[in-house]
């Protein structure tokens, strides 16, 4: 399957930290890949290089084809990638309506897609003209990734979705999550907790010291439990 | 209430007692020529129609994008000096006040063009101290050119004569007030305040707002929706420069002259900053009741003070009457001015409406 973003020895620099030091990394088109890797190994540093946020010092990235490490990071986001942060990154002054028609195209919102959205998560239309600050943090999460949803996106880079979550809240994320997998979405997905990324993830990139030190299917190492050993230093029977 | 204002902005005041407080301010302010006759008061709802309306276009600035300039007083200065300069050379007639907008308000909006170009691409802290710089050095420029701006004495003209006040429109008296061409002139300005900050609150409450109150509060996230935050910021900025000018022109329609006092002082910018601040930033509505509340304090206070002054100092109370000693009525502002921000930190209107303090 042909890939639809590659990167190719991406350095990323922060002030005088080196971060990233030559990321190689594909994903398939219409697949889910999982970024893996303890903390501080730079997964959330590669999703904020893809989006532009940090600025590649070195490498190239590209996206259908096209160099966009280049690009600005608005120029990014409306060739089509959506991009949802760890941090539940809503606009709290802004209800949840308008938080979501930010994230839609020319300010119009596709009923038939917003009800999809309602059926992962109703909260959303209940608190339709609430405050985005007013919410819970798993509320939160919900919009940060409906905003991401409420467009039709050929890629999109997911940082933590399920973090400090509540198991019903991280249910209806893997419920979405295939979902949209199944429309044919491509998914880049920093994840921690390996039941999630196994639930989902069809390749995998595993990073350490700002590399990706291993790259396969997601069914290799869901088999193989000294790799996982080796590579995260879990397993999935500590991991149950 | 409500319905009245949801067609205009989808924004309601959001608040019973918020909505009372504007009604009754703008019943009075468009029956002011003839509820509190004479000079001072009539000059006082003037002033403070003006401060409402450039109030809420440095909110648009600072509460809803959150950018900090110093250079409002200087688009403000040249919608004044365009309109002076114009009725100045070409003398009093309609056109001249025509030309006037139509060279001051573009040239505002260009030059916040420009600055916004080199500065509002870095942190708006840069842009802060470049906004300073760049209205010091204009009212230097304005002061300089003496030849077309009148220098520190300013420029005093004419206004045509359907605005003098000695025109006079109804022969007979209306509820004991004389209808001459200085109250066309207020209701000129209150008109003209009214739809400004009509047009303010639609601009804050389209999805041009909501995309400007996003970039306040987040521009990365809303860098990564694919805004363009620094063009977003740029044209808030050209707006509220357009607007300023447009209250410039009208304080200098009202005064009949405009000098660096009146137009260009960084008083009127700090003044303008108390505003919003006491009103609530980002609220728009904290700019009438802001404005409203400052005006007469500016104008009124003294006055109060030298009275409690006064009383107290025939009965013999101690320490009070040089307490309150008119010449002390800024101390006063400023204590007051600091009681709110302790008590209300979103403002006036943050509080009225529920928000925190």
């Amino acid at each position: 399957m042909s890939e639809l973003l590659t990167l190719s020895g991406v350095e990323t620099h922060i002030g005088r930290y080196h971060i990233l030091h030559g990321v190689e990394l594909g994903v398939p088109e219409g697949q889910t890949t999982m970024l893996l890797g303890r903390n501080g190994a730079g997964k959330t540093t590669t999703l904020r290089t893809i989006m532009g946020l940090w600025r590649a010092s070195g490498g190239e990235i590209r996206f259908g084809g096209e160099r966009i490490d280049a690009l600005s990071t608005p120029a990014i986001a409306r060739a089509g990638i959506g991009y949802v942060p760890e941090t539940m990154a809503v606009f709290s002054d802004l209800t949840v309506k308008e938080n979501l028609v930010l994230a839609a195209r020319e300010g119009e919102m596709d009923q038939t897609r917003l009800d999809w959205i309602f059926g992962f998560f109703p909260p959303l239309r209940k608190f339709w003209l609430s405050r985005a600050g007013t919410l819970s943090g798993g509320q939160k999460q919900m919009l940060s990734f409906a905003r991401s949803l409420i467009e039709p996106r050929r890629l999109l880079l997911i940082d933590e979705p399920t973090k400090g979550l509540a198991p019903a809240i991280i249910g209806a994320l893997i419920d979405c999550l295939k979902e949209v997998k199944r429309r044919g979405a491509t998914i880049l997905l920093v994840e921690q907790n390996f039941r999630v990324a196994q639930a989902i993830g069809d390749t995998v990139g595993v990073m350490d010291n700002g590399r990706v030190v291993h790259a396969g299917t997601m069914a290799e190492l869901v088999a193989d439990e000294a790799m996982q050993q080796r590579l995260l230093g879990l397993s999935l029977d500590t991991h149950q | 209430m409500t319905s009245r204002f949801m067609p205009l902005s989808g924004d309601p005041p959001r608040s019973r007692a918020l909505s009372i407080a504007l009604i009754l301010i703008v019943l009075a302010l468009a029956l002011a020529p003839f509820l509190f006759p004479g000079a001072k008061p009539l000059n006082v709802a003037a002033k403070v129609c003006i401060f409402i309306a450039l109030a809420a276009s440095y909110d648009l600035l600072l509460g809803y994008t959150g950018v900090v300039s110093f250079a409002h007083t200087m688009f403000y200065g040249i919608g004044s000096y365009g309109i002076a300069i114009s009725l100045y050379s070409l003398g009093a007639r309609w056109d001249a006040i025509g030309l006037g907008l139509l060279v001051a308000l573009p040239t505002a909006a260009l030059l916040a063009l420009v600055i916004g170009l080199f500065s509002l691409r870095v942190q708006t802290i840069f842009f802060a101290m470049i906004t300073l710089a760049v209205a010091s050095a204009f009212a230097v420029l304005a002061s300089q050119l003496s030849w077309l701006t009148g220098g520190e004495d300013g420029r005093s003209f004419r206004v045509p004569e359907l605005l003098q006040p000695g025109t006079v429109y109804i022969p007979r008296d209306v509820l004991g007030v004389a209808v001459t061409g200085r109250t066309l002139t207020y209701y000129i300005v209150f008109a003209s305040c009214v739809v400004l900050f009509l047009l303010l609150l639609r601009v804050v409450n389209s999805p041009f707002g909501r995309v400007l109150q996003a970039i306040r509060e987040n521009p990365f996230r809303a860098e990564a929706l694919g805004y363009r935050t620094v063009m977003h910021r740029i044209l808030a900025n050209c707006i509220a420069a357009a607007a300023a000018a447009a209250v410039g022109a009208l304080n200098a329609l009202w005064l009949r002259y405009t000098g660096p006092d009146t137009s260009l002082s960084f008083s009127i910018m700090l003044d303008i900053l108390l505003i919003v601040v006491i009103g609530g930033m980002g609220t728009m509505y904290g700019a009438i009741i802001g404005g409203t509340l400052y005006v007469l304090a500016q104008n009124y206070l003294q006055a109060l003070m030298g009275t409690v002054s006064t009383a107290a100092g025939e009965a013999g109370i101690p320490i009070l009457p040089q307490l309150f000693h008119p010449d002390r009525w800024l101390l006063w502002l400023g204590v007051l001015f600091v009681l709110s921000v302790y008590f209300f930190p979103a403002g006036i209107v943050g509080k009225l409406r529920g928000g925190p303090g």
